[in-house]
């Protein structure tokens, strides 16, 4: 009864969350009505074939990659205990602070020929490294999964960590052993958390430009860009878009489908954690050696070499960085929250939602993380200037397009919390007279604690680093830190550009570091 | 305390103090040239005529879409670009206005504005050859065409056909040369390329002071930037196609946006900024050459020499944009 009366609410609520992201959709899907047959023709033949597999290849790579690499170390830091865990547990979240074009740049401006490693090993041993290419779709899939693995991390630890010594017992009885334990129960548990991580990377993969443009590797994206830039055509570049959209729905839909109806759910918060098992010796050193290496790689290294090339510009440090500061932490602070938010509403709605056409509305919700953040942003702002200047000089299109990016980041960590919480509660609480608003606050939101923090984590440290949506879209004199990083680089001043990429990193990392600390004690 | 609680107040703070205070009759410049090398120019505006100059910056292609969509209501008084395609791309879309102006027509040369008067060079960008003088010898250079011969093999390097500069740049060469003789040239090129083509024309520097490769094509101005931090930088340009249609130069340009509500101060402002000290400050801040003939270069600038220019209107780089981008696809320059 419950159920029905509630659906149509459910399917309003929807679909207004999946109006932002339907803006920039719709304008792929328009484009179609007058597909450019001539620049298509070319595309087929020329840039489509080698583009589209330039894709799928770092889709692949960066998805496995990142798997392997987050999971494993959800695995280490939540099971084991080394030399060194506690830190680790937060710090190896700290390369989401670094946005992926920076540490590009940063690949590319030590490893390259004439950078400092290669002209050393040339100056010392003679030694020509010219096969080994950075600026490559190796590379570039390298970088990208060292900025992205912590998504997979972040998700993995907290659902792993959501294993509980009962079911350990409960697996016992049943004869397994710590391995088939993790095996069989573990891992089931939390594939839904790990797909939606995998999931997350490969559509901020999709939509990268900044990464494979400092690599000059050819992807989908850059294509849309150089129809749009360079062959003047928005129209043909949204047909591609349209393209891009259609694939990853595709992909999206086949892993839920091969999830299948498997459903995982915990009753009630677990206090006993398993216990972790203390590594000894080498292993201890081993697992120490392998986080300090990746926090190295992808955090330790490229901020010192930043903060070497922002200690050569240090002049250019004054009074309005204070400014740009703040402003990136209220933008990212507040659309966070927005966010976050507007992801709790979606995944209460998609869990009413009875019929398909409101699950399609609650997916298509979450499709803009998929789309080039300028073509989203120009999607967005179209439309909506056709209000008349009403929006002008406000920052409401900015937070529209915000929602319509990243409402995907939140929900992914939101449905999967939502998915762990049991009906019978429900039931119970209903029972205990406990219903609406109060059931929210007093049954569920202890229970989402952990992965409402997460999604705000994710979130926020995205809109720290987020600049296509932000640069179109802010009122005049509105400068961040990342709208700061591409003054300087837009003309290939990149070393100068490292001040603010640097502020970013440092701003970015107390948040990171407050939000992962609390996590710890709620999870 | 909530960290969340308190990154809610900093953003409610903040957002009331976004809002910058209202005065009389601001002009607005929608810029795809950076803050860096604009700012400076409007604060001095301002501070001799009184008029405030607010700004945004993004790509132009990005701009474009933003006046069209806004349309009427659109605040933009001015587009600025650093590329002539952009400025012609938006005279395609009808968002630039002819202007009447003698001042303009006097302080800019003819092939660096747009004939009907819709948008104006303020300065000039040369992309010409850089080359490393430890290897080679000044003597065997001497056009684009010829880095396509095999004795170059190996040793080229040039920065990625994705950048604006290098679509002009076969544009023009199919304006002088014809498609097919074009298209020649560029697989030349990429068959003479000695690394992966580089996202920029700073790290193409980078590569042949370190030896990676002996000669490319840069706007010079890039070599300006790195020669004032490291006056010992090995690398020299070459003047390109002397006697052969001269060196390919770009602008960068302004216009009046059509739906402008003061196209008079808007006009005064690009009349403004076409002479003098401003236009001076316009090149100089960037090592770029200034449009107007009669301004003095930067002394940096000046060291290089004169050269002999690319006279076609730079409106062809627009027109022919498109086909130069198709060619360089098939060409395999990435």
């Amino acid at each position: 009864m419950t159920r029905l009366t509630r659906a149509p609410a459910a399917t309003v609520v929807l679909a207004l969350l999946a109006l932002p992201a339907l803006l920039p959709i719709a304008a792929t899907v328009l484009a179609w009505s007058s597909p450019e047959t001539g620049i298509w023709a070319h595309q087929l033949e020329y840039v489509l074939p080698r583009v589209a597999l330039n894709t799928l290849l770092l889709v692949f790579w960066v998805g496995l990659g990142s798997l392997l690499l987050g999971a494993g170390l959800g695995w280490l830091v939540a099971f084991h205990d080394f030399p060194g865990r506690g830190l680790f547990s937060w710090a190896l979240l700290l390369p989401l602070a670094v946005p992926g074009y920076v540490l590009a740049v940063v690949a590319a401006g030590t490893l390259d020929y004439a950078g400092p490693v290669q002209s050393w090993l040339r100056a010392v041993g003679d030694l020509d490294l010219q096969r080994l290419q950075v600026r490559s779709l190796g590379g570039a899939a390298l970088v990208l999964i060292l900025t992205l693995y912590p998504y997979v991390y972040l998700l993995a630890r907290v659902a792993f960590e959501g294993a509980s010594r009962t079911m350990l017992e409960v697996a016992m009885t049943l004869g397994e052993d710590r391995r088939g334990h993790f095996r069989r129960v573990v891992l089931p548990m939390a594939r839904p958390a790990l797909a939606a991580g995998v999931a997350l990377v490969c559509m901020e993969t999709v939509a990268d430009f900044g990464v494979v443009a400092a690599f000059n590797v050819d992807t989908l994206t850059t294509a849309i860009y150089r129809t749009w830039y360079g062959l003047f055509s928005l129209q043909a570049a949204l047909q591609l878009a349209g393209l891009l959209v259609v694939v990853v729905m595709a992909t999206a839909w086949l892993e839920r489908r091969s999830r299948g109806r498997e459903a995982y759910a915990a009753t009630r918060p677990e206090r006993e954690r398993l216990p972790r098992r203390r590594l000894r010796g080498a292993r201890a050193w081993a697992a120490m050696l392998a986080a300090l290496m990746v926090l190295g790689l992808a955090f330790l290294l490229p901020v010192l070499q930043l903060s070497a090339w922002a200690w050569q510009h240090a002049a250019d440090l004054d009074a309005r960085y204070l400014d740009f500061a703040l402003r990136s932490l209220g933008v990212a602070g507040s659309g966070a929250l927005l966010v976050v938010a507007a992801a709790l509403l979606h995944g209460y709605a998609l869990a009413r939602a009875g019929h398909a056409v409101a699950r399609g509305l609650g997916r298509l919700a979450t499709l803009g993380y998929a789309l080039p953040g300028a073509v989203l942003a120009v999607g967005v702002f179209a439309p909506l200037n056709a209000l008349g200047g009403l929006l002008q000089g406000t920052l409401v299109i900015m937070f529209i397009a915000y929602l319509a990016r990243f409402l995907a980041v939140a929900a992914g960590p939101v449905e999967g919390g939502l998915a762990r919480i049991h009906g019978g509660l429900d039931e119970a609480a209903a029972t205990l007279g406990s219903s609406g608003p109060a059931r929210l606050r007093r049954v569920h939101l202890p229970l989402l604690k952990g992965s409402l923090l997460v999604a705000a984590i994710l979130v926020f440290v995205d809109l720290m680093k987020e600049l296509p949506i932000t640069l179109m879209t802010r009122p005049f004199g509105f400068e961040t830190l990342s709208v700061r990083i591409f003054e300087m680089a837009a003309e290939g001043e990149w070393t100068r550009a490292a001040l603010p990429a640097v502020m970013i990193v440092l701003v970015g990392l107390l948040p990171v570091y407050l939000l992962s600390r609390r996590m710890d004690h709620v999870a | 305390m909530n960290p969340a609680g308190a990154l809610a107040r900093v953003a409610l703070l903040l957002t009331l103090v976004a809002a910058p205070a209202l005065s009389a009759d601001p002009l607005v410049v929608y810029s795809a040239r950076n803050e860096q090398l604009i700012k400076p120019l409007f604060d001095r505006y301002t501070r001799e005529t009184g008029i405030e100059v607010r700004f945004t910056t993004a790509d132009a292609a990005v701009l474009i879409e933003r006046i069209a969509a806004e349309g009427r209501n659109s605040p933009a008084d001015i587009l600025m670009t650093v590329d002539a395609g952009e400025l012609w791309r938006a005279t395609e879309r009808g968002l630039l206005r002819p202007l009447q102006s003698r001042v303009l027509a006097d302080n800019i040369p003819a092939h660096l504005r747009d004939p009907e008067g819709r948008w104006f060079g303020l300065s000039m960008r040369a992309r010409t050859l850089a080359y490393d003088p430890r290897k080679v010898d000044a003597a065997s250079l001497s056009t684009y065409e010829a880095l396509a011969e095999p004795r170059w093999k190996g040793k080229l390097c040039l920065r990625t056909s994705k950048k604006v500069y290098n679509q002009s740049l076969v544009a023009m060469l199919i304006a002088q040369q014809g498609e097919a003789r074009t298209e020649q040239v560029v697989r030349g090129w990429i068959a003479n390329l000695a690394a992966p083509v580089f996202a920029n024309d700073t790290q193409l520097l980078e590569a042949i002071a370190a030896g990676q490769c002996e000669v490319g094509i840069v706007n010079t101005y890039y070599l300006g930037r790195i020669l004032k931090d490291r006056p010992e930088f090995p690398v020299k340009l070459y003047w390109a196609n002397q006697g052969s249609g001269g060196v390919h130069v770009n602008i960068s340009g302004a216009g009046v946006v059509t739906t402008s509500r003061q196209p008079a101060a808007a006009q005064r402002f690009l009349e403004w900024l076409s002479a003098g000290e401003a236009q001076r400050f316009f090149a100089a801040v960037n090592a770029e050459y200034p449009a107007n003939p009669a301004v003095g270069l930067d002394p940096l600038v000046a060291g290089w020499g004169t050269f002999e220019s690319s006279q076609i209107n730079l409106g062809k780089a627009g027109t022919l944009q498109p086909q130069a981008v198709r060619l360089m696809d098939r060409a395999g320059y990435r």
